[in-house]
């Protein structure tokens, strides 16, 4: 193995589809016009030196390096910022050429420390290759002048003192972001990193301060990195072409020797990276030009925040106990599988075959979900498995097949730049999402509209060089009354895209759907009472998504996660058919996926009703398929959902749950409800990387292995299928999915694999969406998009082009009715929930990572108004307590809050935000509503009583038994 | 009613009613059609028969279109 190498053609690939021709060197290129010399160059395979160009961002031409000669042309003029013509006869090397060069870098060099063997960018620094590549022998300014490199000036330069003196121009070393350092004396200001903040990430983090000789990078008003808005993106780091910015682990490991193409296991997003290695140590996370979700950007977590797969609390040894008031025995992995294996089949015998389940995890790959998912049908019997998108995007299933016949967002993330409006619901995108809001943002700043639907002001409504056309800050629980008036404005003001309605949906129905909205009780004027929004606002936002070209939305789980979320899916549906916003690049509907699998663990048959490809269990045809490939008879019936499991836990009739990654215990509602659930319970199987919360009421433990220690294929929110590379061996000792055969065989049921490649060859054997898939596929092309198969042998970015997966779109009728949890006297505020950029789910990676120095804890964010009646101030205790319970947690006094909502993350498990929130549920599929709460908040000491049980509990539940040593004889 | 305990059926019936508030505004016959389909497809059976049970000692709680379907489904 070697590492990947990739091509920098040093400016961007030119969109365009006319062609010119010019001679470089004698030799005869076709290029894109617009496409500059530099790059046309290179495509022949002829690296013009350079270094303030990178392909990342647009040309610059500062550093004077790739300067060339035209024939006909005066000068020398640069190579990146020069498009190529027709015709034109270009010379990239001759003496005056080189000449030139020489002096450049002579220049640049003359103001650069010599400490190459040292440095940590030795091997990896494109000044030294540029000073190799225009031959630099000598540099005759020597190094006594006036720098930037050295802490004092030599004695020489000391006027009246022998004594060195303080070299003005010099500065420390920056390290207080924990990935990585700014050393401003390698600095040669080619702003390449100032471009990749403004450009790729788009949070104008970074400027040069100055001019001329006290030009300097500067974060923000010249602070700390950790100081400024920096998010720690690392586009800076990538851009860089020295070691100013270098990553931590580069300088205490050394440069990597090779590297493996791999997928981000964090967001529904689906980076690719080059996972960067020195023999089984990861040395850096890099992103890939090449991934198609991410085009060569990344966000904090992806890029830095691997170290919890080194953390001293991943657990690497099975563990067993009878109760779990016991502390955990270490045990071999057969002892674990057999103990657990007896658990479960004792369960059935006294319970019966239905009493036990499983939940399979939307971290892992699609393999081990299969594989999970298997064993519970054809191994225990039952349907009773579910998955995290239960508590997430299951609406998004629901709604989505419905209106449109898949399970599934439209388009791919390329398709956001030709996107002329993009409305976004209930999604934070720079939190939640980074690299694709890098990606949107990138797409606003060229001039496209944005509308955002959310109680919040989140960052995406205001930030630079973006501003939302119309905020709409509903009061959470009103999205059906909000898209319901939209439509309505669309309807009876005539803006319905009629001729896409005739063709492609069902004309009555939407005849029906169209006298609904349009009733008076649906205006924005009417709803204004309930949702809050200012009816002219609502107006404007409905008109400019009808009529202002290509209309995208986006959303998040501020629309699923509510009883009504499946009609809320709807009436975005609704709303895409009725403007004519499907089937080409640049509209759609896109929902944003948390988890980095949870597509794929949906895709994959996780839920309880569906077979692999979203087939109900009820058909026969389907249900044969599987039969005879499987060799077992399968259940008909759905089984239980997870809220349905707990429930059922409770009344006695399920009693064996085994959990692959998921902390069903801090990210599902009502904390106390799961509690007596699990309590309830005979054999929890907890499969994971940590002792997470639920593993407090296991009695099984099986340890996980990370995605840098397995092979497999995670599938993005795009639909987009791409591979996860192993590149160490699992510190566990099992990849997840051999976990699952051991413990199949173990309870009489063995699957045979050898490889997960096989495993997703039965995958595709039986599911037609995913037949056209194999890894040989995905090693060849890098990524398909489901659909795959003999239709679209390389997949399919967008659907639904010539009409939709199940014929006629279907317009469905979209009631608003308000959610049973209330504002009242005793609860006047509502609680919203969500995440944030550097944190991710429960937490239970990040947490484990040296991202807790921008989020160390939840806090409760409210409007100073509502502070102020309480006598709260900005950084206090807070009880905050709803109808479920309570917990204590500390202020943050902000105007983003609309006064009356209050909002926070949940992911630390101290802060028990779960605790507070209620077991409403969506009516289709019970995802949890954990956008509305109705809670009071009050000054608070510290801790509640429940908080202190709770850390208690887990401190006793967390202890591991000493093995026993056998005394001497 | 306190839904925070899932004290069964109540927490059935009131999920059922809540799927019921879907399709009430579909009028009368695809309402009961659509209720009866949806509880049929995500309900296992012992969710189902606990309804049934219900039903059959009076189906207290349950609206209207929703115990039609209930009754519909039983059948």
């Amino acid at each position: 193995m070697s590492l990947v190498h990739e091509i920098d053609f040093g400016t961007p690939r030119s969109k365009s589809e006319k062609m010119v021709t010019l001679t470089i060197d004698g030799q005869s290129v076709s290029v894109p016009e617009g496409t500059s010399i530099m790059r046309a160059a290179m495509e022949m395979g002829t690296q013009i030196p350079k270094l303030c160009a990178t392909d990342m961002v647009d040309a610059f031409g500062s550093c004077r390096l790739c300067l060339v000669e035209i024939e006909g042309r005066a000068g020398t003029p640069s190579s990146c910022t020069t498009p190529a013509m027709e015709g034109l006869v270009v010379h990239t090397q001759n003496e005056r050429l080189a000449k030139l060069r020489k002096g450049v870098m002579e220049l640049y060099i003359s103001d650069h420390p010599l400490d190459c063997l040292t440095c940590a960018a030795n091997g990896d620094c494109e000044l030294q290759d540029m000073a190799g590549a225009v031959g630099l022998r000598d540099v005759r300014y020597g190094y006594d002048g006036e720098n930037h490199v050295f802490a004092k000036n030599g004695p020489k330069h000391t006027h009246n003192s022998p004594e060195a003196c303080e070299n003005d121009h010099w500065m420390a070393k920056d390290e207080s972001n924990p990935y990585f350092t700014y050393d401003p004396s390698k600095c040669i200001v080619c702003s390449r990193c100032v471009r990749a903040c403004e450009e790729v990430q788009g949070t104008f983090a970074l400027t040069i301060s100055g001019r001329g000789f006290e030009s300097r990078v500067s974060p923000g008003m010249s602070e700390s990195f950790l100081g400024s808005e920096c998010v720690s993106c690392g586009a800076c780091v990538q851009a860089c072409p020295t070691a100013t910015l270098t990553e931590k682990a580069v300088i205490e490991i050394g440069q990597p020797e090779h590297s493996a193409v791999t997928t981000c296991a964090y967001c529904g997003v689906g980076c690719t990276f080059k996972a960067e290695m020195r023999g089984e140590e990861l040395v850096r996370m890099v992103p890939y030009k090449d991934g198609k979700a991410n085009r060569g950007h990344s966000c904090v977590k992806g890029r830095f925040a691997w170290g919890y797969a080194n953390h001293k609390e991943r657990i690497l040894n099975p563990m067993i106990r009878e109760k779990i008031t016991d502390p955990w025995q270490e045990v071999s992995w057969d002892e674990a599988f057999n103990f657990a294996a007896k658990k479960f089949k004792g369960i059935q015998a006294k319970h019966g075959r239905d009493s036990i389940g499983g939940i399979t995890s939307s971290r892992c790959t699609n393999e081990e979900v299969f594989v999970v998912q298997k064993l519970i049908r054809a191994g225990f019997g039952n349907n009773n498995v579910d998955t995290c998108a239960r508590v997430c995007h299951s609406p998004t299933g629901y709604g989505l097949s419905s209106t449109f016949g898949t399970s599934a967002g439209t388009q791919d993330f390329d398709s956001v730049e030709d996107t002329d409006v993009v409305m976004i619901i209930g999604a934070n995108p720079t939190d939640g999402h980074p690299v694709f809001a890098s990606r949107l943002k990138k797409r606003l700043r060229a001039g496209a509209k944005l509308i955002v639907v959310d109680p919040r002001k989140t960052d995406i409504v205001r930030s630079a060089h973006i501003e939302a056309q119309h905020h709409l800050p509903l009061m959470p629980g009103t999205n059906v009354a909000v898209l319901t008036a939209l439509a309505h404005v669309i309807v009876t003001e005539g803006l319905a895209d009629e001729a896409f309605i005739r063709e492609r949906c069902d004309w009555s129905e939407f005849e029906d759907w169209a006298a609904f909205v349009a009733q008076p009780n649906h205006s924005p004027e009417a709803t204004a009472i309930m949702t809050g929004v200012d009816p002219k606002e609502l107006r404007a936002a409905a008109r400019l998504f009808a009529t202002g070209g290509n209309g995208a939305i986006y959303y998040g789980l501020g629309v699923t996660e509510h009883s009504q979320g499946s009609t809320t899916v709807i009436a975005i549906a609704n709303l895409a058919m009725v403007t004519g916003n499907i089937g080409r690049p640049g509209v759609g509907v896109n929902p944003l996926r948390g988890q980095n699998n949870v597509q794929g663990s949906c895709d994959m048959g996780s839920f309880p009703h569906e077979l692999p490809g979203y087939r109900h269990i009820s058909g026969d045809a389907v249900r044969e398929t599987f039969e005879s490939m499987w060799n077992v008879k399968l259940n008909p019936e759905p089984g239980l959902r997870i809220p349905n499991m707990f429930d059922a836990a409770t009344e006695g009739t399920f009693m064996g749950l085994y959990v692959q990654g998921e902390d069903i215990l801090q990210s599902d509602p009502n904390t106390k409800h799961v509690v007596a659930a699990l309590s309830a319970m005979e054999c929890v199987i907890v499969h994971d990387l940590f002792l997470n919360e639920t593993a407090n009421y296991a009695h099984v433990f099986f340890p996980g292995s990370t995605f840098l220690e397995k092979n497999g294929t995670f599938t993005n929110a795009e639909r987009r299928i791409q591979r996860v590379r192993k590149v160490m061996s699992p510190k566990n000792g099992l990849e997840d999915w051999e976990v699952t055969l051991g413990f199949a065989k173990a309870l009489g049921y063995e699957m045979h694999y050898n490889h997960p490649s096989e495993i997703m060859d039965e995958i595709a054997a039986l599911t037609p969406t995913f037949a056209g898939v194999s890894f040989a596929k995905l090693d060849e092309v890098g990524s398909v998009q489901w659909p795959c198969n003999e239709k679209a042998p390389l997949g399919t970015p967008i659907m639904h082009i010539d009409g939709f997966v199940r014929g006629k779109g279907k317009f469905m009728l979209t009631e608003y009715i308000a959610t049973d949890e209330r504002t009242g006297p005793r609860f006047p505020l509502l609680l919203t929930t969500g995440r944030i950029l550097s944190q991710y789910n429960v937490g239970a990676q990040t947490r484990r990572t040296e991202n807790v120095v921008w989020h160390e804890e939840d806090r409760l964010e409210l409007h100073p108004h509502d502070a102020e009646l309480r006598g709260i101030r900005d950084g206090d205790w807070v009880k905050l307590q709803s109808r479920a319970g309570e917990t204590t947690l500390r202020a943050l006094l902000t105007e983003r809050m609309a006064p009356g909502v209050v909002y926070t993350t949940f992911h630390h498990p101290t802060t028990q935000a779960n605790v507070i929130t209620t077991e409403f549920s969506d009516w289709a599929t019970n995802c949890p509503e954990y956008k509305v709460t109705a809670v009071q908040i009050s000054p608070s000491n510290g801790p509640s009583e429940w908080q202190k049980e709770y850390d208690e509990q887990a401190r006793q539940s967390r202890r591991i038994a000493m093995p026993v040593v056998e005394a001497a004889e | 009613m306190d839904t925070h305990t899932s004290t069964s059926p109540d927490r059935l019936i009131y999920m059922a009613n809540q799927i019921g508030d879907f399709f009430n505004s579909q009028g009368h016959d695809h309402a009961v059609a659509g209720i009866a389909e949806h509880i049929k497809k995500f309900w296992d059976p012992r969710m189902r028969k606990k309804i049934f049970e219900h039903l059959d000692a009076g189906g207290a709680g349950l609206k209207p279109n929703v115990l039609q379907a209930i009754a519909l489904l039983k059948k």
